[in-house]
């Protein structure tokens, strides 16, 4: 089955809200090889005025997995999960994720373009704080290839 | 002033060598989530047509935002950051891979700059169009 080309613009609900913990940050930091002090103490991060911990740039694509798996889960998307292959990936930010932060992200797929049998299928998770601010928007590019298993 | 107001185009700003091993792969997922096993097992890495188990995609585009970050200071300061993943980063189970970031200053204007980061194993480029854009003001 080929990607499902009505996915594009369909509207997919929010995710349930992502509290980001300190300890969490400190673990996705040391995961990542990001050993800046404001991801681990919160004196450096209070020293550059965040309220907590820094999360890495990176950390961002934590809170969008949920947002894979809403893709993922449309019984009429027709992508398997064994068929994707993670081509190009964009944050464009408006503050870093701090820990504390209570984050929702919000799914929409943008573009599908036919590559043969294949498809790239272009979403975008953006990602808002509890005061419904704009943090960050998660662009993924995925290269989907045909099967059913 | 900070160093981030005086930036020459073609300038080295950070660079360094990480080594990845097994045990980083397997510490990756569990702070991610990702459990893909093409990230830890070799016979199913095998299975699936790879050269071997590989790093995740996001664990090298991670480590290599983060060559950059005590040269800027602030990660607050990233406006944008992206990247095309092109070639897999094979971790052998005994001797691991050694991944290089190299960030040079590729292009200025007056409140922001392009990092662009050449990322390299094995003598050959794993992420094309490594770019990160930072405010410098």
């Amino acid at each position: 089955m080929p990607v499902n080309p009505e996915l594009v613009g369909r509207d997919f609900a929010p995710t349930a809200p992502y509290l980001v913990g300190r300890e969490k940050v400190r673990e996705f930091a040391r995961a990542v090889f990001a050993d800046d002090p404001q991801h681990s103490d919160p004196a450096a991060a209070q020293a550059l005025g965040y309220a907590d911990v820094v999360a890495p740039p990176t950390f961002a694509i934590v809170v969008t997995d949920a947002t894979l798996q809403q893709l993922l889960g449309e019984p009429d998307s027709g992508i398997v999960l064994q068929n994707v292959l993670h081509a190009e990936q964009k944050f464009r930010y408006s503050r870093p994720i701090v820990a504390g932060d209570e984050l929702t992200a919000r799914l929409s797929v943008t573009g599908i373009r036919a590559m043969g049998a294949a498809a790239m299928v272009t979403s975008e998770s953006e990602i808002t704080d509890a005061a419904g601010e704009h943090v960050v928007t998660a662009t993924s590019i995925l290269l989907v290839g045909e099967g059913d298993q | 002033m900070s160093a981030l107001t005086n930036l020459t185009v073609g300038d080295v700003v950070a660079e360094r060598t990480v080594h990845l091993t097994r045990e980083s792969l397997v510490r990756y997922a569990g702070a991610s989530g990702d459990f893909n096993p093409i990230h830890y097992r070799d016979d199913i890495a095998a299975a699936v047509g790879l050269p071997g188990v590989l790093a995740h995609g996001m664990l090298t585009m991670g480590l290599a935002v983060g060559t950059i970050e005590s040269w800027l200071g602030d990660t607050g300061r990233i406006l944008e950051y992206g990247v095309r993943f092109t070639k897999p980063v094979v971790v052998d189970p005994e001797t691991g891979a050694d991944v290089t970031v190299v960030a040079k200053v590729g292009a200025v204007d007056d409140e922001s700059a392009r990092i662009d980061l050449t990322v390299s194993f094995n003598d050959a480029t794993v992420l094309v169009k490594a770019q990160v854009r930072v405010r410098t003001v």
